[in-house]
């Protein structure tokens, strides 16, 4: 026979002005099982969970109820409350008889009878609740980063420094990501590489990091503190231990590519490292460009290389480790211009993208640093910048704002203006976004100090006009259409989530949102981490942001990564799926449904028959507790502990009492 | 193959040659237009611009009586009404608007709604087309112009790119010319108000025409009445206003293509323009007569 | 809300926003007045009002404003704004809306030539089923008191055959009549939703 504990809450007037309370502890009293029942103004308060226990002793209560708030709340405060008391934490339940009730009605006699429903099916659950134990899950103490932009090696540097190991995993031949390509950063103009090659030389020394580049992430599987991976190390066809870094081998190449990382504005070798201070300073072939591997023909790097560190038979080598938490810093990318046909569609060489203009005025870009146009290499003497192309747009981009393209607009015209002072320099905008710290005033040096021309509106369209390019713009402070006549245009656009971010969520059993960014556990509570336990999320890919954000973020992803690495072992949570193997009929629709791939099949000798049978088993480590697999069983084999048919079912009973 | 024939009232008067030279390389084409029964103004700009509800029944009873006719393809080569056809025809299927008792609404709205480029370009196919060329035009450099309504708004014109479009390009080009690269081609010549606001027409006909004659063009390809007129008629006006010569033919495409295909120029309607398009006949055939594969 | 103006306050008519968004069926409260329309909009440099002016009159609930401007009937209907609105708002569509009300709410047009075009326009529609160059210059002539207006274009063209003075009529005009009666019933019932 149970003895289950029933405390409602006032929650001050929070409750208690649409409830009436006392009643519903009066009527809780009289429902089956209940032997105490009281009300009082803030059970989470000390006073108020002194009751709890007190109560528990007093009335050998061997189950609680608690008439309050969201159990997103208050669930584990009074878990652990009644834990203290003695009792198994998993026989509590809650009813939400705030948000879910007085917060949404006003009605006096309804609402406290919709309560006291509430009530009575927490009641019935509770009744036929069982105390759960946690298990012990061990854990590997080695970090996974993907990702070496400045999100991932910030992190790799702070795990390692924890004390712990950890790989960095790059698909570029070189760590860096999208801070190697910048030229100054706001709001101080820093140069971008001084402050960044440092933290890549730290990491790629860092006795506790082992750095991958010109290698992917092939394969996860596992679960938190024993993830099962396969990282693919692409051949370099270059010998890292013999390479001096000389550079013959770039120099002498004979092939031409467009540069990814100039942004297509100037070209790279077949063999190459993307930038000068690349990490590890050894260059890669990109054998789909390769003469050598085309056609056979050519092979001049191996002939010209002074450490014979050419070596052509290089293979992938594939790696499986084991790893206790991953850290996904895979970065963005930008919107492709040729989707906005108005501005050219990519088609005018001196209409170009914000990326390509850090690359132009970079002093280790194409043009050595020089602001010169794409057409013809002439000084422009009006440039014209234009934001939010392809951001806060519904039909040709994305409705988002993209965070970072104001300041950055900014800083590219002071740039002009400090390399070519008698040049005019207007900027279309929206709205001026400079939320972060000194941003504002970084605006205004640009608006008033150095003359740049701000002017409200949005560009209609811009067409070649002679040798210059027309743009047909507006300024809606004063209220008319207006025409600039450029030499040379540069477009603020997106930045949106890369095209492989479906196959990377699926390969780590993570979401994505509508935009492909990953999805955290919590917008606001748990902003670098995921619903998939041990797995943590840092930088763009989560959402766009500027480099103090994502060094914050990551940062933050690696404390979390060391709380889970500060202890040997971790808890399970065991609200969680088990299947009644009598039951099950080995039909295996639960596997399919499992979006954590927490269910496997597994052979057993069946009790009765003496045969071997194929049933389903649950990975207690990785289910999350969904419950998608108890409503998809056929069998009713499955059930959610802590949650169960039998509870859920005894509740709608006591729901539907006389 | 038979499809529907919408003249539209523009082809029956201002705009004959339009509906001369159409008939005429349909012909040529084996295509065979069947003008609609009783066909009714579609309302144009005045309609919609007054009454969304006359401006779907006008137009939409033409679409019914098509499908009354038997008839799941309709060409109207008239951009405007192009427009206005296929926007009754998303309404009715979308629900809006109404028809009288006596017409069928869904029927209406099945009717596939086409321009000369759509049937040219997809339902002929360029291979054909260029088959049919015995005389190719290589000596016009001419300037594509599509105006507004062959291309937007996209959701309803559903053809081509409205910021870029290449269908005229493609079809000159299989009949020998040389289209110009420009970047007027689908800006507003201001045909609807070329009456009420002449002069707002007069300076965008000449922003457009200038831009076409820097560019190299020696003709205008259009396949727009309300654009043909206003570019034709009020071209000495813009001439006039920007200070210079313009003096540039004002064509149909379908004048251009029947030009290739050796028909008669008298024929084709190359007599009626305001400005002479009868001397192209004189320059069209001027290079040595190679199909080029793409033009400059 | 009162606007403060011309020496005299006006009161907002917030629901204004409301009547023209179900009437075109648009979602005016999207505009966040980026001007792309006012940029593109080949008539702007012609109008008293730019076209995200109009928008934003509407928005703020001045029904006078938005109605009395030029723009409204010096609108070609490009539809280059349509195109190019990254919220996604038909301001052509809203255009039509605006001409409709300030008709019916008989505000006189700054443009008054415009609708006037329309309406004897549509009046040859309604006899003959179909419009006829002839018949409509001339009495748009006469009413705007020019009846000299493109007099010698009109010889050009008539002599070039491209004017026909007996055009054929409509044979089911009771149809075409018809459809103008089902017009006028729902003339102000709102537009539903895009699709």
């Amino acid at each position: 026979m149970r003895r289950v504990g029933v405390f409602v809450c006032w929650c001050g007037t929070n409750i208690a002005k649409t409830v009436d309370v006392q009643k519903v502890a009066a009527e809780a009293a009289r429902l089956p099982g209940v032997v105490y029942a009281t009300d009082y103004r803030y059970v989470c308060s000390e006073p108020g969970q002194k009751i709890v226990r007190d109560a528990i002793g007093e009335h050998n209560l061997d189950a609680v109820v608690v008439a309050a708030c969201s159990p997103a709340m208050h669930e584990a405060t009074f878990q652990r409350c009644i834990a203290d008391a003695g009792l198994n934490p998993y026989v509590f339940q809650m009813a939400n008889i705030r948000e879910q009730c007085s917060w949404v009605h006003s009605d006096r006699e309804l609402a406290t009878a919709k309560a006291l429903d509430q009530t009575a099916i927490a009641v019935g659950a509770a009744a036929k609740g069982k105390p759960l134990m946690r298990s012990e899950i061990p854990i590997t103490k080695r970090a996974l980063i993907i990702g070496g932009g400045i999100a991932g090696i910030q992190a790799a540097l702070d795990i390692a420094d924890a004390g712990y190991q950890v790989a960095l995993v790059e698909r570029q031949p070189s760590i860096g990501g999208r801070m190697a390509q910048f030229d100054k950063t706001f709001p101080t103009m820093d140069c971008s590489a001084c402050i960044l090659t440092p933290k890549m030389v730290d990491a790629a020394r860092h006795p506790n990091i082992a750095l991958h580049t010109w290698s992917e992430v092939e394969s996860v599987s596992g679960y938190v503190g024993n993830f099962e991976v396969t990282i693919r190390k692409r051949a370099r066809s270059v010998n890292l231990e013999k390479c001096t870094g000389c550079g013959i081998c770039e120099e002498k190449c004979p092939s031409k590519v467009p540069s990814e990382f100039d942004a297509g504005l100037g070209m790279r070798r077949a063999v190459f490292r993307p930038f000068p201070q690349a990490v590890p300073n050894v260059p890669v072939i990109d054998r789909e460009n390769c003469r050598y591997f085309k056609t056979g023909k050519c092979g001049i790097c191996a002939k010209l290389c002074p450490a014979e560190a050419v070596d052509y038979d290089q293979g992938d080598e594939l790696l499986k480790e084991k790893f206790g938490a991953v850290v996904v810093a895979t970065g963005c990318d930008l919107y492709d211009p040729a989707r906005m046909g108005e501005y050219g569609g990519g088609r005018f060489a001196d209409v170009i993208t914000g990326e390509q203009f850090e690359r132009l005025v970079n002093v280790g870009g194409p043009t050595d640093g020089h602001i010169v146009r794409p057409s013809d290499h002439r000084e422009p003497k009006t440039v014209v910048f234009i934001q939010c192309v392809g951001s806060r747009d519904d039909t040709k981009g994305y409705p988002y704002c993209s965070r970072v393209c104001c300041m950055y607009t900014a800083k590219h015209a002071i740039l002009v203006k400090e390399k070519l002072p008698d040049a005019q320099v207007y900027i279309f905008y929206m709205d001026i976004r400079a939320a972060g710290k000194n941003y504002e005033e970084f605006v205004r040096r640009a608006q008033e100090e150095l003359g740049v021309k701000y002017l409200r509106g949005r560009v209609s369209r811009i067409y070649p006009e002679g040798d210059k390019l027309r743009v047909k713009g507006a300024d809606s402070l004063a209220g008319v259409a207006v025409e600039i006549d450029a030499d040379l245009v540069v477009l603020a656009t997106a930045l949106r989530a890369r095209d492989d971010v479906a196959e990377v969520a699926r390969m780590l059993s993570i979401q994505t949102d509508q935009y492909g960014f990953f999805a955290e556990a919590h917008p606001k509570l748990r902003p670098v981490e995921n619903l998939f336990a041990g797995i943590y999320l840092a930088g763009a890919c989560q959402y766009p942001r500027d480099i103090p954000d994502t060094v914050a973020a990551a940062s933050a992803a690696a404390a979390k990564v060391c709380v889970l690495f500060s202890r040997d072992s971790i808890l399970s949570e065991p609200m969680i799926a088990e299947v009644n193997q009598a039951r099950c009929s080995g039909c295996l629709t639960c596997e399919e449904v499992c979006p954590f791939d927490a269910i496997e099949a597994t052979v057993i000798t069946d009790m009765f028959t003496r045969e071997k049978r194929t049933v389903a088993k649950v990975n207690e480590a990785v289910c999350q507790g969904c419950g998608g697999c108890v409503a998809a069983c056929r069998s009713a084999a499955l059930n959610l502990r802590g949650f169960t048919d039998e509870q859920v079912l005894a509740g709608m009973e006591a729901l539907c009492r006389e | 193959m038979k499809i529907a024939y919408y003249p539209g009232c523009s082809l029956h008067a201002t705009a004959k040659e339009f509906d001369l030279s159409t008939r005429a390389v349909c012909a040529a084409l084996s295509v065979e237009l069947a003008e609609i029964e009783d066909w009714n103004c579609c309302g144009a700009t005045a309609a919609h611009a007054l009454s969304d509800a006359l401006a779907i029944g006008l137009a939409g009873r033409n679409l019914a009586l098509a499908a009354q006719q038997n008839m799941k393809d309709l060409l109207a080569p008239c951009a405007a009404c192009f427009g206005r056809l296929k926007y009754a025809a998303k309404a009715l299927g979308a629900g809006r608007g109404e028809l009288p008792e006596s017409l069928d609404a869904q029927a209406a709205a099945g009717v596939k709604v086409r321009n000369i480029l759509d049937v040219l370009l997809n339902v002929v196919g360029v291979e054909r087309i260029k088959q049919q060329v015995s005389k190719p035009i290589s000596g016009l450099r001419p300037a594509a112009y599509y105006g507004c309504f062959l291309v937007r708004p996209p959701e309803i014109a559903e053809f081509d790119d409205p910021e870029n479009p290449t269908s005229m390009e493609q079809i000159l080009e299989a009949v020998g010319a040389q289209p110009v690269e420009w970047h007027h081609r689908v800006e507003c010549c201001g045909g609807s108000l070329a009456v009420t606001n002449t002069a707002s027409a007069v300076r965008l006909v000449g922003e457009i025409l200038a831009h076409a004659k820097s560019a190299g063009a020696n003709c205008v390809a259009v396949a727009c009445p309300m654009c043909q007129t206003n570019l034709d008629t009020r071209q000495a006006a813009a001439a006039t206003r920007l200070g210079g010569e313009l003096d540039l033919p004002v064509v149909y495409i379908t004048e251009l293509v029947g030009l290739a295909f050796g028909i008669e120029p008298a024929k084709l309607g190359l007599r009626r323009h305001m400005v002479d398009a009868m001397r192209l006949t004189r320059i069209a055939f001027s290079k040595p007569a190679e199909l080029a594969a793409t033009g400059g | 809300m009162r606007f403060l103006r011309s020496n005299r306050s006006f009161t907002a008519d917030l629901g204004f926003e409301d009547e023209v968004a179900r009437r075109s069926g648009e979602n005016i409260a999207a505009c966040y007045q980026c001007a792309k329309c006012t940029a593109g909009c080949p008539m702007a440099p012609d109008m008293d009002l730019t076209p995200s002016q109009v928008m934003r009159w509407v928005q703020l609930g001045l029904r006078d404003m938005a109605l009395t401007a030029s723009s409204i009937w010096l609108c070609t209907n490009c539809t280059t704004c349509t195109t190019r609105c990254p919220r996604d708002i038909d301001l052509a569509r809203v255009m039509d809306a605006l001409r409709a009300i300030a008709l019916e709410s008989r505000v006189k047009p700054a443009e008054p030539q415009t609708p006037l075009f329309y309406r004897i326009f549509l009046r040859l529609v309604r006899r003959r089923g179909r419009q006829n160059e002839l018949p409509l210059m001339a009495a748009y002539g006469l009413m705007t008191r020019n009846p000299f207006k493109d007099l010698l274009l009109g010889q050009r063209m008539f002599l070039k055959g491209k004017l026909n003075p007996f055009g054929p009529k409509v044979r089911n005009i009771e149809q075409v009549a018809r459809i103008f009666e089902q017009a006028s019933s729902s003339a102000s019932a709102p537009a539903s939703q895009r699709e």
